[in-house]
Order: C-alpha cells, then structure tokens, then sequence
C-alpha cells in the first residue's frame, strides 16, 4: 500500500535543468515545490576524480541505470522492437541535474524558421514540399514571444559568446564574451571567410570568465582540460542545474528535493493531476505525493512514458494519423567530414566541451531549398572539446579496426586528424514515434517506452548536401586528405550518435495536433506542466539546450500564472486553417 | 616440421620483447615471471629474463586471475588481445600493457556481470541495428568466445590458438568478426567486437584499471592523461608534448 504524504503546491518528476529551472523560478516566489529525482545527489565535489575515460565516458557512470529501465526500439512499425539492453546511440542521464552535469554546454537559440516552420517552409515552397508522410508544424509561439526567454536561460547560465547576422536575432550582448581563439576554431574561421561564409564562435557553457549570474551563484572559470562531455565539472566551470538553479532552488528554503524518488505514475483523476506516485529506491516503499499542479521534467523519452503509463492523453496512433502522445518524435542528422593531416599535429587533447566555431550560412531557411528536394539545414562547426584516447583511434576509411595498420595508423593521425561536423534538423515522418512497448517491463512491472525511428528521405538529402559543405571547409583547412561521413542504410541504436532525442509530447496553438500549449501546459489536463525538449515540434538545426532552457522559463512563468487565474493559459489556435 | 618452426619464430618474438620490458618498463616483472611461462611453457630460454625482472622490479599482485579459472583461457585471451592491439616501432602491445588483466578483473566485476544493463527476457534474434540481444553476460560470451578460438585453431591448424603463427591468428579472429564461426549463444561478431573494444580500453584506460601499464599506452598516443589546466597553452600553435599524469596523482597522501 502506498503511502499518501502531505499536499504540495508544486511537484516536479526529475530535477535537471527543467526540473531546477521550475523549482528556482516557483520557490523564489515563495511557491512550495518538492523535486522527485531518481538518482542520486550530486555536486562538484563528487566530480574531484572526473578525469576517467574509462569510468565515465565508457562504462558510463553518471548515465541511467539500464537494468531497471530501458526503452525498446525498432527501425519499422512491422517489426519486434527489442530492448536497448546497453547504452549506445543516446546516453540517457540519470541523477541530479541530469544531463545538464554532463553536456558539453554547446548553446545556441532555435532560429526564428524552427518556431513556425509550416507557415515559412509553405509560404516559401509551397504546401507540399516533402510529401504528406512529414508532419511540419507550428510551434504555437513566435520567435519574439520567445526571445527573452532565451535570455533568461543564458544569463542564468552565463552563457559565453558572441553574435552573428546568420544566428537568431539577440536583444542582449551574450553574458560572457567567447572562449579563447585556438589554431584548430582560426584555421576553421579562416577557410569559412574563405569560402564567403560567416563563422562565430560557439556558443558556450563553459565560461570564459568568471561569473556571478543575476540568482547569485557563481560560476567559474573554465580551464580547458579537455573532459567535458560524459563528466562532470570539477571546477564548476560548466554551467549545471547543480551550480545554478538547484542551489537557488535550495536557499528559498522553500525547496525539498527527495532523491532516490523514482515516478512511477501522474495519479489523474476527475480531469485533473492529482499528484504522483512514486518509490523510494532506497527502500522499496511506495507514497503518493499530492499536488496542485504537476510538472513533469524528466528526459523526452519518460515524460513520454509517463503519461501513456498513467493514461493521460490521446496516444498517437501512426496508422489512422490520429493522437498526440508520442507524436512527432525527432532526432538529428549528424553529416560531415573529417580531415587527415600529414605534416601538423594538433593539440586536440586539450579543449572543452563548447569550444569550437560555427557557421548558420546553411542552417533553417538561410539558403535557398527551391531547387533543392529537403528544407531546414543545421549549424556547421568544428569543435575542439578534448580527445581521449579510448574513444578517439580516428584512422583513414580503409584501415581495419585491429591490428598492426589499426594501431599504426590510429596513433599517427591521433593528433593529425580535425572534423567539422553538423547538427543536422531532424523533420517529424509519420512512421516515427514513441508508444508503450507491449512485451518489454521495467523492473515495478511498468510497460517500457518503444521506440520507433528510422532516416527518411529528408535526412538523406540533408545529410548529402550538409556533408558535402562540410568537406568544402575542410578541404579549404588544408587537409591532406577529405572524408566525407555517411549515413547507415538504417538507423541503428548501437553506435553513439547523439543525445538531442526530441518531441512526444509536442507544444503547438491546437489540441488537435499538439499536446502543450506555449507554456507547455497540456491541453487536455489543464493542471498538469510538461517541460523539455518532449515538447519541441521537431528537432531544429542546432544543439537544444537552449531552446530546452528557454522553454522552462516560459513554463515557469506560466505555472505561475496558472495559480492566480487558473483554466487553460493560452487561447487555441486551430492551425489547420494554414492547411 | 613446419609448426614447431613456426612456434619457434614466435618464441624468439617474444624473447625480444621481453627484454624490451626488462630494461626498464614496469612490465618487467609480470611478463617475466607470468606470461613468459605460461604462454610458452617454463622454457630454459626465457629462465634470464624471468631472474632479472623479479630482481629488478617489485612484485605487482594486482597481476592474478580475478575471473578466469584455467590459465590455458587467460593464454588464449592474452595471444588474441596481442594480436588486436600488437607491439610495434611504436610501443608496447596489448600483452606487455597488462590488457590481459584488465580484461580479466574487468569480467570479474560489474562489466562481466552487466550489472547496469538490461538483461530481462525474452531473447530474440535482432536485426543488425538492435544491439546486443543474447541472455548471455559477458564475462559468459569471454567464456564461449576463448573456448571457440581455440576450437577452431586445432580444427583449421590442428595446433592450439597460443602456438600459432601470428597470421594464423589473424586468421581464426578474422572468421570471429566476419561472422563465419558457430558459437552458442552469441554472435562471433558480438564476441569480437567485445574482445576488440575491451583491448582497446586496457590499452589506454587509467592505469588504475590494470591496463595502460605505465602509462605507456598514453605515451604511445601522446596523450597526457590527468591534466587540470590547459589554459596557457590552449591557443599555442605547435604541438605540446606533456610528461602523462594519472589519476593517481590526485589521491591525497
């Protein structure tokens, strides 16, 4: 028997950058909020011994337990889908502040297109572009609506950077200035102006300064050490929930965060989100915790899960193209190039995690797609964010992966070799998306999370032409030799490709087609907040941490306003009109 | 007769390199007192080598069998982890950097039990994106894999993996990785690919873990492990080679 604690007035499922962000906005305003996190507590003192290859980037060490739960996956909707038994293509955080302890800090804005890319990509192209399998929509909020926002994440953050004409626009000066220039971001620079195109430097949460954000909390200079992504901070260097949000969450007093606190369900009843339940790990025992209002801010592929667990919500049904729970799930297309070098060698084991620069000259609707058969684009960039020698044997194409040549090839060009690289938009297809699995169980007897997901014709075509503009940069970087990447024939959930999984639980201006509002407050459960990139309506050209962060600020303020006027925030907007 | 020639060849490959370790490498001890013996037997030739490294170097007992039962497995294990990551111009191989140990402590703990992952049933056949799909866990697939390398060397060359021709070697482990072996369980291919990926990390994961004896998987690579700063040479234009630290050093004394 479960149970049933105390009434809150805000509970939060996860406590990252989502979950932290709510809790600082809410309990600055005096708002009670309890933070359920699964994991463990953790700060930069737990991160004295992070410079572990082994420990922490390859068995994984700050990432989710698989043994209790997994997702299952499949390429196609006629196959078995099986679990991810091991960690591979997506590294899924777990513990306090999430993700956010172990991102690389790379934080750009969506572009003004990514908001409202069916009208634009209509407007511009006409309405059948892709093809009626793609689901294009609106995001239900303007990129001016959400500029401050932007802001609000960044100055929290401290974010370091500098702009550009190609970028979103910016109101404000980035809080920092860019991180150092380095021979591998000039070489990089050099040959984009070479090639008439616009380069900046990336867009960092690693600081080049120190700096004391607008709640407070310090956060440090970064020392370029080169262990970014996959580790924790040991100089609190990094922006984290664990150094911003949390510790401002904290001295309120207004805040308990309760670890070990795994949700297993939103109890709804008469409409409405009564509260959660969950298990303490520690001890087995089950409680409910009761709330006014219900934030779920846990990774894309739990606040999925939770709600088709808990029967809240139309789950998205691909066949008759009805529902929204799980719909329009989207990853990112990862082209590129890598260059060999015979006769430089690079210090490339130094770095951080956001050191690098970019170009948007081929991002969202910055060129032409007229004559071309994809729209959207992605952010072209080199990085230079510390290469460790378990994960980097980088050797040319056709040197095998063991043995004399292996070795031989793999320590000469270890220093030898540079890649630009592309975070290419991912466009929602019909036959991609979230639902319960029907045989796969965690470890309470849950149903796990399937995933369905494979490359469209839209990827392939992106993945061409931004793979192909990469190489043009590299070669003008003076590599001796140019490799272009490729893209498998299926997408494969073994090799690690990327942790920017999106959508599920989409935002758009109809409940029809969307599952939040702009304030990522449901549609169909009006007390009930779901925060994150679950809500993005498709995955953009650029890493989201910042539109994530941007979005949490927006929800925060609406959960805020939730609480003095109460019923649905946002007025609906039937966007089929547009169709 | 040709084998034992071929065997002979091999034993003075190795004689050479352990006199690389001998003078002076950390490795000393352990290949002179184990492994020169046990992958090629308790010889008169190798009785040098194995009295100068116990006099020189203090005894690593960190270098003992945590998972394996038969020493004949942990020969096997060393012969194919040598033949994946080889000693060259460059450095030492996969043997002479403790990756044998790595792997086997490895197996011994929650890597070999899958602790963290998810090993509910049922087990399906997957397609080639699923990932690993067998109920075995891998310090069982290690088990199945060593005993089929050897399998299939007495069956193709009637002679057991560890006295093979470097080449042959090759061979049997190339049939792993292309798929051509039946093996109980699990893919040859998922076997391989373990068995690569685990030389690898033992090669240049920490020193603590066993592997990267030295530090000289690092300093093969260049690599200089354990730094806290690089933020006065971060923009320097040539290239930086650093003495390795590792994570030893930030244990306070």
């Amino acid at each position: 028997m479960a149970t049933t604690l105390d009434k809150v007035e805000v509970v939060t499922v996860g406590v990252g950058w989502t979950g932290g962000i709510i809790a600082a906005e809410l309990a600055k305003q005096g708002v009670q909020v309890v933070g359920l996190e699964r994991g463990k507590a953790r700060s930069t003192e737990d991160f004295q011994h992070i410079h572990d290859e082994y420990r922490y980037a390859i068995r994984y060490e700050l990432m989710q337990d698989l043994s209790r739960e997994t997702i299952t996956f499949r390429n196609h909707r006629d196959e078995r889908a099986l679990p991810m038994r091991q960690l591979g293509s997506f590294l899924l955080g777990e513990g306090l502040g999430g993700a956010g302890v172990h991102w690389n800090g790379q934080t750009y804005r969506f572009l003004p297109y990514d908001l409202q890319i069916k009208t634009m990509t209509e407007e511009k192209y006409g309405k059948n572009k892709l093809g009626e399998d793609y689901i294009l929509q609106d995001w239900g909020i303007s990129y001016e609506e959400l500029e401050p926002y932007f802001y609000k994440f960044e100055q929290t953050a401290g974010i370091s950077g500098e702009d550009n004409k190609n970028s979103a626009p910016r109101e404000n000066d980035y809080p920092t200035p860019p991180m150092k220039e380095t021979p591998i971001t000039k070489r990089f620079k050099d040959a984009a102006k070479n090639l008439k195109l616009s380069p900046y430097h990336m867009p960092s949460g690693n600081l080049s300064e120190n700096y004391e954000n607008p709640d407070g909390q310090t956060i440090n200079q970064c020392q370029y050490c080169g262990f970014c992504e996959r580790f924790g901070c040991e100089y609190g260097a990094k922006s984290s929930p664990n150094v911003t949000v949390i510790p401002t969450a904290e001295k309120t007093g207004k805040f308990e965060l309760r670890t070990h606190a795994n949700v297993t369900e939103v109890i709804y009843e008469g409409g409405k989100a009564t509260g959660v339940k969950y298990i303490d790990l520690q001890t087995g025992e089950e409680f409910i915790q009761p709330a006014d209002i219900v934030v779920l801010t846990s990774y894309v592929m739990n606040n999925v899960r939770l709600l088709l667990n808990s029967g809240i919500g139309r789950p998205y049904d691909p066949e008759s193209r009805t529902g929204v729970i799980g719909k329009n799930y989207c990853y990112q297309i990862l082209p590129g190039a890598t260059g060999f070098f015979e006769e430089e060698k690079f210090n490339t084991y130094m770095g951080a995690g956001s050191l690098g620069a970019s170009v948007d000259d081929y991002n969202g609707d910055n060129f032409d797609h007229s004559n071309l058969d994809f729209i959207h684009g992605g952010v072209i960039a080199i990085t230079q964010t510390g290469k460790r020698p378990i994960n980097n044997n980088t050797a040319p194409n056709d040197t095998p992966n063991w043995g004399k040549e292996f070795k031989s090839q793999s320590i000469k060009y270890y220093h030898r070799n540079l890649a630009v690289g592309v975070q290419g938009a991912s466009i929602p297809h019909r036959n991609n998306y979230l639902s319960l699995d029907p045989e796969y169980e965690d470890i309470f007897g849950y149903p796990l999370l399937r995933l369905t997901y494979d490359y469209t014709e839209q990827d392939r075509n992106l993945h061409n032409y931004l793979t192909e503009k990469s190489a043009e940069i590299m070669k003008e970087m003076g590599a001796s030799r140019v490799e272009p990447r490729e893209i498998s024939d299926h997408y494969s959930i073994v090799p690690y490709q990327t942790t920017h999984n999106t959508g599920g639980v989409i935002m758009g201006g109809d409940p029809e087609t969307s599952a939040v509002n702009n304030y990522s407050q449901m549609w169909d459960v009006e007390n009930l907040f779901v925060v994150g990139a679950s809500a993005f309506a498709h995955n953009g050209g650029y890493n989201p941490t910042g539109t994530v962060g941007a979005l949490a600020y927006r929800a925060a303020e609406g959960i805020l306003k939730y609480r003095e006027e109460s019923g649905q925030l946002v007025k609906i907007v039937n966007d089929r009109k547009h169709a | 007769m040709t084998e034992k020639k071929t065997s002979k060849m091999s034993r003075r490959r190795f004689i050479k390199n352990s006199s690389y370790a001998a003078g002076g490498a950390i490795g000393g001890g352990f290949l002179g007192t184990v492994l020169s013996k046990n992958l090629f037997g308790n010889n008169n030739e190798n009785q040098g080598q194995k009295q100068g490294a116990t006099n020189n170097e203090s005894t690593n007992y960190n270098q003992a069998l945590m998972y394996f039962t038969r020493q004949s497995d942990f020969e096997i294990l060393s012969s194919a982890t040598e033949r994946i990551f080889p000693e060259d111009d460059n450095g030492p191989g996969a043997v002479k950097l403790g990756v044998p140990f790595f792997i086997d402590h490895q197996l011994a703990g929650s890597y070999g039990r899958n602790d963290r992952e998810y090993m509910r049933g049922p087990f399906y056949p997957a397609s080639d994106f699923q990932g690993y799909q067998t109920r075995l866990k891998r310090h069982e697939v290690f088990d199945v894999g060593i005993q089929a390398i050897e399998r299939e060397s007495k069956n193709q060359f009637d002679t057991s993996f560890v006295d093979l021709e470097g080449e042959q070697q090759d061979q049997i482990l190339q049939k792993f990785q292309d798929g051509e072996v039946d093996l109980k369980g699990v893919t040859p291919t998922t076997f391989f690919e373990l068995l690569r990926s685990a030389t690898i990390e033992g090669a240049y994961s920490d020193p603590l873990y066993g592997g990267n004896n030295n530090m000289e998987g690092w300093m093969m690579k260049e690599f200089p492990g354990n730094y806290m700063s690089y933020i006065n040479e971060i923009d320097k234009k040539d290239f930086i080679k650093k003495e390795p630290k590792a994570l030893r050093a930030h244990i306070a004394h």
